[in-house]
Parts: C-alpha cells; sequence; structure tokens
C-alpha cells in the first residue's frame, strides 16, 4: 500500500516561466515515445480472447455528455467519446485527443487546439472545430440543464452565458478560426484548464444528431460518437457491449475486441460473478468482507482524489466557538478510523484537498487529547460538562455508521461529550444538509479534476456546497487570488495559506480520511493502472493469457 | 354473476384514483427532490429542470396534467432517454416470468405436500412436511436466498448465484424461483391441509367412500375441490405478491426486474416511475383478487353472486 499520493500524483506541469508562445503536444515528463511503452511486449496476447468485462455498477442514467454526472456514464464516455485532449492512463499527463496538438500564448490565456486530420466519427464524417463550438454552446446553454456547466468557468464569458446574464455565444471565449482550428481564450491564466479540457463535459457531441433525435439521441439506434469505441449493444439494467470503432484514428492500438459493461448494483453479487471468472474487473468490494478480499492477488487499493470530512454548523452555538471546533478537531484519533476500522488502505487525514500536482497540503490538527480538553475547558465545558449533545447526521450506511459510532466514542471517552447519531436516507439528508439542520454532518467530496481548487474553493462564502454557515474574507481572497495566477508555485501556496485557515485556524469542517478506490483486476488484464481519477483507458487495456 | 362482475370493475376506477391520489402526493411529501444531488446545482439550471419535467407547475396543476396523460406515464426523471411506460415494458416481463415460474413451483410443491398430509394425517409425512412448512414460512427470503446461492452456486458450483441474461437463461432463474416460492408453497401446503381435512370428513365424501371409490378418485375429484377454496383465495393475493413482490429476490440475485426499479425509483424521488410501478401493482392486485372472486363461483356451488 502506497503511505502517500505524492508518487501517483507527480504530474509535473509545463514551467510557467516560458516566455512568448508555446506549442505542446503533451504535457508533464512524458516521452516523445510515450506510447510504445504502453504496448505488449510480445505477441501472445493474440492467441486470447480480446474481450473485457467489468461491473459498472449499476444502469447508466445517459449517455449524453452534458447531462450525465455520475462515475457510471462517465466510464462509458470514456469509451465512447474523445475531446480535444486526453489523460495518459497512469500518470494522467495531457496527451492529444482529437487536437494533435496546441498553442499557448504568452499570457496563457489564448490556447489554440490543431485538430488531426483523421479524427473521425463513427458515421464517417470528420470531427471539426465547429463540432466543438456547437457542442459547448449547447452544454452552456441553460435549457440542456448540463449540472456540469461550472467545468467551462475559466473560459471568458462562458459563466455569464451559462447564467443566461448574456445571450449572444458569440461573446464566449471560443472561436472557430477554420475547420481544424479551435482557439480559446480565458478570462485568467488557469493552469489546470488542458485537464478541464479533458472532462467529459468538454468533449464533442454529434450536434446534427442530437438536433434530429433530442433527447433520444443517445440511443443504440441513433448515437453516434467518437471515441475509440462504439456502442453495439445496450440491454436495460444488464449489460452495454462496446466494439471498437473503426473510423478513430489510432484504431491500430486499440486491441480490445470487445468491452463489456454490467449493471451490477450490489458489490456481493459483482464479487462473487468475478470469482466465478464472469469478471475482469470489479470496480468496488463489498467492504464487510474487505479482509478476505485483501488477501486474493486481484485485490488493489488505489489513493482516490476524495475526503471524507464532518461539516460542522458554525452558527449553531456551541460551534460558533472556535475553541470547540478545534477540540472535536484533535479529540479522535484518525489512525483509528483508517486502520482499524476501515482497513482499505485509507489515508488518515487533518488536510481537506489530498496532495497532488506537486501541492501538498497543510498537516491541519492532529490527535492531542490533552490540548483538545484544554480547548474545551477554555470554552467553558471542562470535562465536556454542560456540553449540549451532538446532534451527528450522516446518509444510511453500515460504512458511516461505524466510523460515526468510532468517532462518537473517543470524544466520550476524551472529551466526555455525548453524540447523538442521526442516519436519513439520501435524499433527505441531502436535504437537511441544505437546510443545515444539524450540528455535524458527513460529507464526502470527490474532485472533479486534478487541482487542489476543486475541494477549496467548496468553502467560499456563500458557496452552493459550503453548507456550514462559515465565511472568512481572507479564505476567498487567497482563492480568488489563485484562480487569477498563472504561476502554479504562486497558486499552490495561496491554496496552502487557504487551507491552513480551514483546517488549522477556523475549522468549520473535521476532516477525517482520503478516500482510496479498492477493487478487483482478475490478471488476465494488461495495460490497466491506478491512478487517483479512476479513470481507465480501455484503448490501452488487452488481455494476456494465464495459466 | 354478470351484474356483480360489473359492480366490481365500476369499483376499480375509484380504487385506482385513490391508489394514484395517495401515492402522487406522498412522493411529493417526501423530503429531497429527484434532481438533489451531492453537487449542489446552480439555481439557474435547477430552473429549467424543473420546468422541463413541469415541477414549477402548482401541485394540483401536476396531479392533474398527470392524470389527463394517462396511461402515459410521463418521462423518468433518473433514467434521462426513456419513458416509464418503457421501462415498465422492458422491466416487467421479467418479474412476471419469474412470478410465474415461482407461482407453478408453488402450487406443485405445496398442492402435493398438502394433500398427502392431509390424507396422511398424523403420519410422519404429516409431521414432517407440516414442520417444513412452518420453517419456510418464517425464514425470510433474504436467509434463505444467500444460503442457496452460498451452497448451490458458491460451494457446488451447480448453478449460477446471480445474474440473469434473458430467456434462455434459464438457469440463473433456477434459485430465485425456489426462494420466492418457498414461503408461498409453504402457505399453500398448510392451506390445502387444512382444507382436506375439513372436507375429508364430510357426508358427501363418507358417500363417496362407501360407492366404492377408489382412494385416488376420491381425492383428486371430490375431496380436491372443497379443499383447493381457501387456497385459490390465498392464490389471488399471493399470485400478484409473486408477480410484484420479488423486490428483494431480485436485489439477491441480481435479476433486472420490476422490484429493483420499485424500490429505487423510491429512493432517487423519480416521481413518475415511482408512480408507475405503484399503479401497475395495484392493477394487478385488484385483477388477481377479482379472478379469484369469479373463480370461487365456479368452484364452490354453494356460492352465488346476485
Amino acid at each position: 500500500m502506497r503511505s502517500s499520493l505524492s508518487v501517483a500524483l507527480a504530474l509535473a506541469l509545463v514551467a510557467p516561466t516560458f516566455a512568448g508562445e508555446i506549442t505542446q503536444n503533451r504535457t508533464g515528463d512524458l516521452k516523445e515515445n510515450w506510447k510504445e511503452e504502453l504496448k505488449p511486449e510480445d505477441d501472445a496476447w493474440k492467441s486470447v480472447d480480446q474481450t473485457f468485462r467489468f461491473n459498472n455498477g449499476t444502469e447508466p442514467e445517459t449517455l449524453d455528455l452534458h447531462i450525465m454526472t455520475g462515475v457510471t456514464e462517465n466510464r462509458l464516455a470514456t469509451a465512447l467519446f474523445e475531446g480535444l485532449v486526453s489523460q495518459h492512463p497512469e500518470t494522467l499527463d495531457i496527451v492529444p485527443g482529437v487536437a494533435k496538438s496546441w498553442t499557448i500564448s504568452a499570457d496563457r490565456t489564448v490556447y489554440t487546439f490543431h485538430f488531426r486530420d483523421d479524427a473521425k466519427w463513427t458515421d464517417g464524417k470528420a470531427v471539426t472545430a465547429q463540432d466543438f463550438y456547437d457542442s459547448w454552446k449547447r452544454a452552456l446553454t441553460p435549457a440542456t440543464t448540463c449540472q456540469y456547466g461550472y467545468m467551462f468557468f475559466p473560459i471568458k464569458n462562458s459563466e455569464a452565458f451559462y447564467k443566461g446574464k448574456i445571450t449572444d455565444f458569440n461573446e464566449v471565449g471560443v472561436k472557430v478560426k477554420d475547420a481544424k482550428t479551435l482557439v480559446v481564450t480565458l478570462t485568467n491564466p488557469c493552469p489546470y484548464f488542458l485537464h478541464l479540457a479533458a472532462f467529459k463535459t468538454l468533449y464533442p457531441v454529434p450536434m446534427a444528431v442530437v438536433t434530429k433525435h433530442g433527447d433520444k439521441w443517445t440511443r443504440p439506434e441513433n448515437i453516434v460518437s467518437n471515441g475509440p469505441f462504439q456502442l453495439q449493444e445496450w440491454v436495460a439494467n444488464q449489460q452495454i457491449t462496446m466494439v471498437p470503432n473503426e473510423n478513430y484514428w489510432d484504431r491500430k492500438n486499440v486491441r480490445l475486441k470487445k468491452l463489456i459493461a454490467y449493471a451490477y448494483t450490489d458489490p456481493e453479487t459483482s464479487y462473487k460473478l468475478f470469482r466465478q471468472g464472469k469478471m475482469d474487473w470489479c470496480t468496488t468490494i463489498p467492504t464487510p468482507k474487505v479482509d478476505e478480499i485483501k488477501r486474493l492477488p486481484d485485490y488493489y487499493a488505489q489513493p482516490y482524489l476524495g475526503s471524507y470530512f464532518y461539516r460542522v454548523n458554525v452558527e449553531k452555538p456551541p460551534f460558533n466557538d472556535v475553541r470547540v471546533r478545534k477540540a472535536l478537531t484533535m479529540g479522535f484519533d484518525r489512525e483509528i478510523i483508517t486502520r482499524d476500522l476501515l482497513k482499505g488502505g485509507q489515508i488518515p487525514a487533518g488536510y481537506f484537498s489530498p496532495e497532488m500536482l506537486g501541492y501538498k497540503p497543510p498537516k491541519g490538527l492532529r490527535y492531542n487529547r490533552v490540548k483538545a480538553q484544554k480547548l474545551l475547558a477554555e470554552a467553558g465545558y471542562p470535562a465536556g460538562k454542560g456540553f449540549p449533545t451532538i446532534d451527528l447526521l450522516y446518509n444510511t450506511q453500515e460504512s458511516h455508521k461505524q466510523v460515526a459510532e468510532a468517532i462518537a466514542r473517543q470524544w466520550k471517552e476524551n472529551l466526555g461529550i455525548t453524540v447523538s447519531l442521526r442516519n436519513n436516507e439520501w435524499k433527505v439528508y441531502l436535504a437537511e444538509v441544505d437546510k443545515r439542520n444539524f450540528h455535524l454532518a458527513r460529507g464526502g467530496w470527490i474532485g472533479d479534476y486534478v487541482d487542489p481548487n476543486t475541494f477549496l474553493d467548496l468553502f467560499m462564502t456563500g458557496g452552493g456546497n459550503n453548507n456550514t454557515g462559515w465565511s472568512n474574507k481572507r479564505y476567498d481572497d487567497l482563492i480568488r487570488g489563485a484562480a487569477k495566477s498563472g504561476d502554479q508555485k504562486e497558486r499552490f501556496k495561496l491554496f496552502y495559506e487557504a487551507e491552513k485557515i480551514l483546517v488549522e485556524d477556523e475549522c468549520p469542517i473535521i476532516p477525517i480520511y482520503i478516500y482510496v478506490n479498492q477493487g478487483l483486476l482478475s490478471e488476465k488484464v494488461a495495460g490497466w493502472y491506478e491512478n487517483v481519477l479512476d479513470h481507465h483507458t480501455y484503448q490501452y487495456i488487452w488481455m494476456e493469457p494465464v495459466e | 354473476m354478470g351484474s356483480y362482475l360489473l359492480k366490481r370493475l365500476a369499483q376499480v376506477p375509484v380504487v385506482l384514483l385513490v391508489l394514484i391520489t395517495t401515492t402522487f402526493f406522498m412522493m411529493r411529501l417526501a423530503p429531497g427532490g429527484p434532481f438533489a444531488g451531492d453537487k449542489k446545482m446552480d439555481p439557474v439550471i435547477q430552473k429549467k429542470l424543473e420546468e422541463k419535467y413541469g415541477l414549477d407547475k402548482p401541485m394540483l396543476v401536476q396531479f392533474g396534467k398527470f392524470l389527463v396523460g394517462l396511461p402515459d406515464l410521463g418521462p423518468s426523471f433518473k433514467n434521462k432517454t426513456k419513458t416509464v411506460n418503457e421501462i415498465l415494458a422492458e422491466k416487467f416481463p421479467t418479474s412476471a416470468y419469474l412470478g410465474f415460474l415461482a407461482t407453478m413451483f408453488a402450487l406443485a410443491l405445496g398442492l402435493t405436500a398438502g394433500i398427502v398430509a392431509g390424507v396422511r394425517q398424523n403420519s410422519g409425512f404429516d409431521y414432517g412436511s407440516m414442520a417444513a412448512a412452518m420453517l419456510g414460512l418464517s425464514l425470510p427470503v433474504f436467509v434463505v436466498g444467500p444460503v442457496l446461492a452460498l451452497i448451490f452456486g458458491l460451494y457446488l458450483k451447480w448453478l449460477p448465484s446471480a445474474g440473469y441474461d434473458g430467456w434462455s437463461d434459464w438457469k440463473a432463474l433456477i434459485l430465485p424461483t425456489i426462494t420466492l416460492g418457498l414461503p408461498f408453497a409453504a402457505r399453500i401446503a398448510r392451506l390445502t391441509r387444512a382444507g382436506m381435512l375439513e372436507v375429508i370428513n364430510q357426508d358427501y365424501i363418507r358417500t363417496a367412500w362407501a360407492k366404492g371409490l377408489s382412494e385416488k378418485v376420491i381425492v383428486l375429484r371430490h375431496a380436491l375441490r372443497g379443499a383447493m377454496l381457501p387456497v385459490v383465495s390465498f392464490l389471488g393475493p399471493g399470485i400478484a405478491a409473486m408477480l410484484t413482490g420479488s423486490i428483494v429476490v431480485e436485489k439477491v440475485f441480481a435479476i433486472p426486474g420490476l422490484g429493483m426499479e420499485f424500490v429505487e425509483s423510491a429512493f432517487n424521488r423519480d416521481y413518475t416511475l415511482a408512480m408507475g410501478t405503484v399503479i401497475l401493482y395495484g392493477v394487478l392486485l385488484i385483477f388477481f383478487n377479482l379472478v379469484v372472486d369469479v373463480l370461487y363461483g365456479f368452484l364452490d356451488p354453494r356460492i352465488r353472486y346476485s
């Protein structure tokens, strides 16, 4: 088990000191021939059935890139569509997609994407700059109801258009220079813009097909896509079968002949089928069986770009007192949760944003019983005397309950505080959190892209997902400053300072651990890599013979 | 008979309307809407979504629109590309097929055991089968299912323990059929036995013995008809329950049927899909109860509808 995220997250970005225009066809430390490293060493693979079967967890809600919101849908979109750029399957470095190269202006606000000539849709038509223009216009048009519209926001005027403040899409910073050139203008330099461009919401949809079929364009009989695979069959609630897209520009490097995504919702079922050899990749494991499963050679656990924490309702006394919040944060040992309870390699964390891209978050407040007791006494509750019973809210799930119980027990022992656990079914829980009807509420946040901003902008004043009632001007300014800066070092300094306020000085949240993604991968599978986004690019996967 | 049937049929819309109204408003009173998620939506988009699905209108208007739209149940809130009617048409056959198999299994096992136990009262078979029936009744399906899957699926590897690939995949339905059918078989066995015991001492059976008829004829032709009455009355809601009530079984064996949709739709606040499943279940329940009432008249000559 990896103890630190830093190895996986060592994504280098282009040196920002470069003066003048920069031409790229990939970012990071990738070698010129990076694709060679993703190939099989010999031809042994040719002797086995190149079918890769995995459990996708549930029936996808849609294949419409602008409507989809979940991991399930994302896994399918990875196979079926391709954006301007893609990610290296292991390092997540940006690699060419539909764009074979791009240039970035000296002030880092204008990106010019040069399309490859052989990028085609499954119907044989070329993928053009106009396709992206039309797709992005559709995504940002409010009536499309694209929930991930904010992924476009670094692009000039996109937010205003999305929120209906301007109605002329020509004002938005995207221009078609010619059929093979797309120019994107940003409001501020945004070092992670290419990572946004690799996000599914910015992938192209076939507008002619969308216009013709409306909501039904993603049905198997209608769908046209531009990725390495194409949809062959969709049996509702059972399986989705994909085969290589013969028109894909890199068809020669796609080795799988068939890609099957099952829709089993129960991890237990999925595990059973995996053990029976009916599946090659289990994307989750039944957590109660973690001890048994960990012994299997097929088990893997990869750090995940997600944070598990408790929100504190800072407007309800006594939680308006920072000393109380600090006492709670310091009053329990996170190691007990991760090591003895969850056992999946979760990283105990006093910070909120995971390490990434060389960003090192502050340590946060560590477990310190004595100090916690002292702080609580200072706040007027020596040994927890007179402290009200804490109302701790979580959504109904066994593991949330166990974590809450373990923390409550420690608070009782260490601080003399009593906690009353309250579980609500998911939608009720969401409504309660939204109404801030709690003292403490369990929270989980999964990053959308590899940049601390996806975590830290959560707790800006009035943020839709803040839900703590906490507001800090300095914090807001730091996050805004980071958004405006093009210098990665400076940005990370600002983020660090902001996160320090969040987890060490003010504590409107109690960080608990950084997620891991656990699953089972058959030994037959090659070309599948662990990474923090749990993104797996099927076009590099193949099946190896195993005795 | 005809007028009785008409009267009963006339009640159907009333019952359905009550059902629809209750479900409609209860669903909407539940906290959290279909679009609530862990990432808060932009208010502009939230508004557009509500407009798209007609949720921006007052609740009574929504209700009226829904009623007028029937039998079109509208689009699903969760599955963005399908209508509720399509989902029901897709999922119900699987549940119905499983329910049909389970009914057949329950009838075959329950009737046989019940008849033999009734005829051979206080025999070893009687005690044995009734003890087994008691067990079958009291063991919940979420225990029986996994245990069967464990034994026959994982240890013996005779049958698949989960999953279902369509009609040809009959093997996958064996364990679910048994799991679903067992408690019903147990009920049927007990009801048949009780019915048998009651009938077997009646005068017309004694007459049949006196006539010198064979045991087989007496039991199957004379006694069974009377003994079936309680079974038939149970079969009405019983079959409806097996056709629709396979929720847990579908979950345990990962069979993509309607039961799963029903539960999920409630959790997801998928108003239209929840509505659709409730209506379908309601219709089935009403229908089978009606069939039972009609059958009664044929089985028991003493009952006359007027």
